[in-house]
């Protein structure tokens, strides 16, 4: 539904064929090939291995949502309500252990699970009432973050329970940080293997079908039969799982919980989806571009940390100049198959 | 009753019951304005003029919404137009000039419409959605802001004129409120009196209709972001001069929902076709006193997420067909025929 009333444009446009498809990625290899090479270039302590290895670090609650915001996307829909789960989702992880004293596995289970059955209803909302996804999520991105201030207003600490501390503990350690080695913690493993996962479930599986299936063309799907309630249903139901498991590791990241934490994380999201590659308006993209897209995020994040006199918000600028490029790729790629299929 | 009459309907009665919740806590104070230092005051006159910054931007997006657009942006707008307008201020010696105020005021206005221009030229001319051509600027619109700014706050001095803007009044009415009911008026007139508003609809009903049928659609789309984006930069101004200085990072802060928000509530469907600027226009007051009846009603000021929440939900759900047909169908009396007649009973 929101392909036909966001766009005025056919579902044909959206379809790449060929090595049209692997264009926008290409690109983003590309780009992330010179910001890292620019880097090492640039600065001299760039090339050291933990610089890559940070970057999965402090992006990997931004990655498993933007894993999850893909699957939306290409069945053509957005959640706008994953920077919300995913602090409220933290906040709940502080507040059911600090608080309320329960074991912090069941707390966990119990957001996870919240999550999915979140993703769930809002996803049947959206199909059998036909409402614009852009909307009902938007009623989860306000409802959690009142939620999320209601539960608390300031800053809990989850530092004294000690099953939050496994997400930062070293999984691999490759020689010292200081001779050229670097480490990783589980939660980067997490991340890893929420993107396996997608990977294997889009490209390998009937629902990972169903989801092109849907973002190519909802009316062609339901024709040929395929389980359109499910898939779309489906979807939001991924993104809200990741959210909440994107609030875990964040909760293990930082070890406390900010209401305020994740304000926008929904546009980063989005951002890194569209720059790896994948297309708007649903059918047609890939969940390793989205880690490339999350990619350039860090990098440029990293290099302005480097660069030291730049100030974050040039960021945020590059990001939305690379996001225009982006998009006006696509649209050319998109014009020139119009034009070679009629 | 006219249709225009059945939309406002239900927004005016969510007002009125608003309403009547605050008097019956708060007392008829909270209704009725008195003067009060040459100034109209009261608790309702104080939730227009915090309202007006918010109305500005609703009825921009009310005629982008009716083009069967988006724009994401008008936050990000509304902070470069407070960031221009403030920096510009605190750069010159004397922050009193007549002058300075006034071409500060025009620097902020046209940086903010052909921000909007540009918008409505990616939509219109690029073909690209609408969502995503203003989700560009909605993203990198606050770090240009805080380029402005040099990332600090910039504070305007409390004698400067540039702050009447936002705690002035005009014949005891507050300045804000009367510049967002002119530029509803100005909308209203140029719409509803001029053919303006039909070509807006049919542009929304369908732009390649509209364009076969002699009507410039692309022309239209572009000049109905470029307001929008105007009226956003206006009420970052009058933000801005209510405070006294331009916050980049939290001025304006996910105004864009609240201005779909009211839209909607409104009865303007965002699907594009027909729209109601008085809907909006009620919408945004019922926003406003929405948030001063939390704090009333004695909850905590946390609650005002979670109602909108629940006023996004109810309004999306009642303007959802399907809703209404699930929910309305157990009243509706069953026909004796068999099943495939039931359905089309049913239409």
């Amino acid at each position: 539904m929101s392909t036909q009333t966001l766009t005025e444009r056919p579902a044909r446009s959206t379809l790449f064929d060929g090595v049209t498809r692997y264009i926008p990625i290409g690109a983003t290899v590309a780009l992330l090939l010179v910001l890292y090479l620019g880097g090492i270039a640039s600065f001299p302590k760039f090339d050291s291995p933990q610089v890559v290895a940070k970057l999965f670090i402090d992006n990997a609650p931004l990655l498993i949502i933007a894993v999850g915001m893909t699957f939306v996307i290409l069945s053509g829909g957005i959640d706008l309500s994953v920077g919300s789960v995913m602090a409220f989702s933290t906040m709940c992880c502080a507040w059911l252990t600090v608080d309320a004293g329960l074991s912090a596995p069941l707390v966990v289970g119990l957001v996870l699970a919240f999550g999915t059955l979140w993703g769930l209803g809002i996803g049947a909302v959206i199909h059998y009432f036909n409402v614009q996804p852009f909307i009902a999520t938007l009623v989860g991105l306000f409802l959690f973050r009142g939620l999320t201030l209601q539960i608390s207003d300031t800053d809990v600490s989850m530092r004294d329970i000690q099953f939050f501390h496994w997400g930062m503990e070293h999984l691999v350690e490759v020689g010292k940080i200081r001779t050229g080695g670097f480490w990783l913690p589980n939660l980067s493993f997490v991340a890893f293997a929420v993107v396996i996962v997608a990977f294997v479930v889009l490209h390998y599986t009937r629902f990972g079908r169903g989801v092109y299936a849907v973002g190519g063309s909802e009316q062609s799907a339901l024709l040929m039969g395929l389980p359109v309630a499910r898939t779309k249903i489906g979807v939001y139901a991924v993104s809200g799982f990741c959210a909440a498991l994107a609030g875990v590791m964040a909760a293990m990241g930082t070890k406390s919980a900010n209401p305020l934490a994740n304000v926008g994380a929904e546009l980063d999201a989005i951002a890194a989806v569209v720059i790896g590659g994948t297309l708007l308006t649903g059918g047609a993209g890939f969940v390793l571009g989205t880690v490339a897209g999350v990619m350039v995020w860090g990098l440029l994040n990293t290099l302005i940390a480097f660069q030291g006199d730049l100030s974050s918000w040039w960021a945020r600028i590059a990001m939305g100049v690379l996001l225009l490029a982006f998009i006006l790729l696509q649209r050319v790629l998109a014009r020139s198959g119009e034009k070679r299929r009629t | 009753m006219s249709s225009y009459a059945k939309r406002l309907m239900w927004p005016v009665l969510v007002l009125v019951a608003l309403i009547v919740i605050n008097v019956s806590v708060t007392g008829f104070d909270f209704i009725v304005p008195h003067v009060n230092d040459g100034r109209l005051s009261g608790a309702f006159v104080n939730i227009l003029r915090r309202s007006a910054p918010l109305l500005l931007i609703a009825l921009g997006m009310t005629l982008v919404i009716a083009t069967k657009g988006i724009d994401l942006s008008v936050g990000a707008v509304y902070a470069i137009g407070a960031a221009i307008a403030c920096q510009m201020i605190i750069d010159a010696p004397d922050q009193s000039a007549a002058g300075l105020i006034f071409s500060a005021i025009a620097l902020a206005l046209v940086v903010t419409a052909v921000i909007g221009a540009w918008n409505g030229t990616m939509v219109a001319y690029f073909g690209i959605q609408p969502i995503v051509a203003t989700l560009i600027l909605m993203i990198a619109g606050r770090g240009i802001a805080q380029l402005v700014t040099g990332g600090q706050i910039p504070k305007v001095e409390d004698s400067s004129p540039f702050t009447q803007l936002g705690r002035g009044e005009l014949f005891t009415v507050p300045l804000p409120i009367v510049i967002a009911v002119l530029m509803l008026v100005a909308l209203a007139l140029l719409t509803r009196r001029t053919a303006l508003g039909m070509l807006l609809e049919s542009v929304g009903g369908n732009p390649e209709a509209s364009r076969l049928a002699g009507i410039r659609a692309k022309g239209i789309t572009v000049l109905v972001y470029l307001v929008c984006g105007l009226c956003a930069g206006l009420a970052g101004l009058i933000g801005a001069a209510n405070l006294g200085s331009a916050d980049a990072n939290n001025g304006g802060l996910w105004i864009e929902l609240d201005a779909i928000l009211a839209v909607v509530i409104g009865g303007t469907a965002l699907l594009g076709g027909r729209f109601y600027l008085l809907g909006t226009a009620i919408g945004v007051v019922i926003i406003g006193t929405l948030e001063d009846t939390i704090i009333n009603v004695g909850l905590s000021s946390q609650w005002q997420f979670t109602a909108k929440a629940i006023v996004v939900f109810v309004v999306a759900l009642l303007q959802s067909p399907e809703f209404r047909g699930w929910i309305l169908k157990p009243f509706k009396r069953r026909p004796a025929a068999p099943a495939p007649a039931k359905e089309v009973a049913a239409k």
